[in-house]
């Protein structure tokens, strides 16, 4: 019983660090229809940020996790305005393959930089501190604040998008962007605030999983699937959707990993299956609100 | 006294094609000028050039003296020019009270048009300010339309085909507001397939025909029939 219980919780909280990676993921499609097939690598690259912080500057994971967040907001503005923007359009292939191709860079750029040999975010103490619900049943604390984490990061994007203006911008913009000028909204703008917003969200994402397990330079591509199983399951430009998605992700991994260690990450991918084949426009499919 | 749009030698293309042939035009402060035409004259280009979804040479458009022709369709908004486009267009993601708000996005005047104001011209608008506005009949998405485009404070308003598949007894309503949208200090342009309509509402009016102002003038000094060859040019 216990066990069984020790178990959803887990994966309920392993779902929170999926949430993270694919909220980004899913901001940008949901505004620009853009795939950002460089996500899972970015999110690598801040988790870098964040140890390259603590180490040379000697500053807490609190304080690095901060001004990675302000550096990579500033980056995906700028990567917005000085690449993305050159290549959208009505053809969705050129974005994809600038962002193929950024993958790739990103990769062996930290290979470069950082070697390939796998670390980890010390967040001392914090880090084994778990919390006793009832006998026999605890959570670590740093899985349970990174699902809060994830609660909080979609709340906020839901406030920004449906109770202020820049929201209804980004929301007008998402429907049809030629009229969306008409209103004055600059759309050039909105989309470098929608990627850098993404990116910023990204290193949220990094110092979760890199407190959770280890990474190297290679990693990205795998976090990338999950993020997009995430956005799939929850259904397409649904932000609560894609928090659920990483949730049943979560889920699905952990009790398969229980019923058969091997299992964990082929579950994952079953369960992604089953929702496609029964819900495919996913769990939460858009609509207004 | 200087015109508020003044359009000079106006060629507008869609890539290859041009679809505008030396086009002059001339918009008095608190004037209504009509835009009438056959399908496919060039009409929708016209206003799409004003308002800048169409790029063309600068000096081709002035507004307040200032060339335009080039300039993005954002911040021509923001000088003053609104467009209510053909066919409405909505945004299905936001409500009817915020595709009006999201009208007013770069305006920090709030007068004389905000919420209220809007609100008080199309009451039935108030009633469904929450609503999806994919719901509403057609002729309350157009209020909403006219209400989004006046959200800006626009001193010129330009409204494309707004009677377009509605009810006469809707269009009326509709047009009843064009008064008290210029008696707020709005000028007009109105492109209009029913030219008597047009006509009517207009104190000038520019028939065109194949991308070519064929006919300009005022109602009053035009007969019926001068107007039906400038309208289908035989």
């Amino acid at each position: 019983m216990i066990g069984g219980l020790d178990t959803l919780l887990e994966g309920v909280l392993l779902g929170g660090v999926y949430a993270l990676f694919a909220v980004g993921l899913s901001l940008i499609f949901g505004i620009m229809r853009l795939v950002n097939l460089a996500h899972g690598d970015i999110i690598v690259l801040a988790a870098y940020l964040i140890l390259t912080a603590m180490a040379a500057a000697g500053v807490s994971l609190g304080v690095a996790t901060a001004l990675t967040i302000l550096v990579m907001f500033v980056a995906g503005f700028a990567l917005q305005r000085l690449v993305l923007e050159r290549v959208l359009g009505d053809d969705i292939l050129p974005p994809l393959l600038v962002t193929f191709g950024l993958s790739i860079v990103l990769q062996n750029g930290l290979l470069l930089v950082f070697g390939a040999d796998s670390r980890r975010l010390q967040a001392g103490a914090f880090e084994a501190t778990s919390i006793n619900l009832a006998p026999g049943l605890s959570v670590g604390l740093a899985p349970l604040i990174a699902l809060v984490t994830a609660v909080v990061v979609v709340t906020l994007l839901q406030l920004l998008f449906y109770r202020t203006s820049l929201g209804r911008a980004f929301r007008a913009t998402a429907d049809n962007p030629e009229i969306a000028q008409l209103m004055g909204i600059d759309q050039r703008n909105i989309y470098a605030f929608a990627v850098g917003l993404s990116l910023a969200v990204s290193a949220i994402a990094a110092v979760t999983f890199g407190i959770r397990s280890n990474f190297d330079p290679s990693i990205g591509p795998a976090r990338l699937l999950y993020a997009f199983e995430a956005v799939i399951i929850g259904g397409l430009g649904s932000l609560w959707g894609t928090l659920a998605g990483g949730i049943v992700l979560g889920l699905a991994q952990t009790i398969g990993g229980r019923i058969d260690p091997e299992w964990q990450i082929l579950s994952g991918h079953i369960a992604f299956l089953i929702v496609l084949i029964l819900r495919p426009r996913g769990l939460f499919p858009a609509g207004r609100r | 006294m200087t015109a508020l749009v003044n359009v000079r030698a106006l060629d507008a293309f869609y890539g290859d094609f041009q679809a505008l042939f030396g086009i002059n035009l001339e918009l008095q402060p608190g004037e209504t000028v009509a835009i009438i035409g056959a399908n496919g004259a060039g009409k929708s280009t016209l206003l799409k050039s004003l308002a800048g979804l169409v790029r063309n040479r600068p000096d081709a458009i002035k507004l307040n003296g200032r060339d335009i022709g080039d300039a993005p369709a954002a911040s021509i908004v923001r000088r003053g020019l609104a467009l209510v486009p053909e066919g409405r267009q909505l945004f299905p993601s936001l409500s009817v009270e915020e595709n009006l708000l999201i009208g007013g996005y770069g305006d920090r005047r709030r007068a004389p048009w905000n919420l209220q104001a809007v609100y008080d011209v199309f009451p039935v608008l108030r009633e469904r300010r929450s609503s999806d506005v994919t719901i509403l009949s057609g002729g309350q998405q157009q209020m909403v339309a006219i209400g989004r485009a006046l959200m800006s404070n626009p001193s010129i308003l330009l409204c494309d085909e707004i009677s377009l598949g509605l009810a006469p007894i809707i269009v009326e309503e509709i047009y009843r507001t064009i008064p008290l949208i210029r008696a707020n200090g709005a000028s007009i342009v109105i492109v209009e397939q029913d030219v008597a309509r047009a006509l009517r509402h207009c104190d000038r009016f520019y028939c065109l025909q194949e991308g070519r102002v064929t006919l300009a003038g005022r109602p009053s000094e035009v007969d019926q029939e001068a107007v039906r060859m400038a309208y289908f040019g035989t």
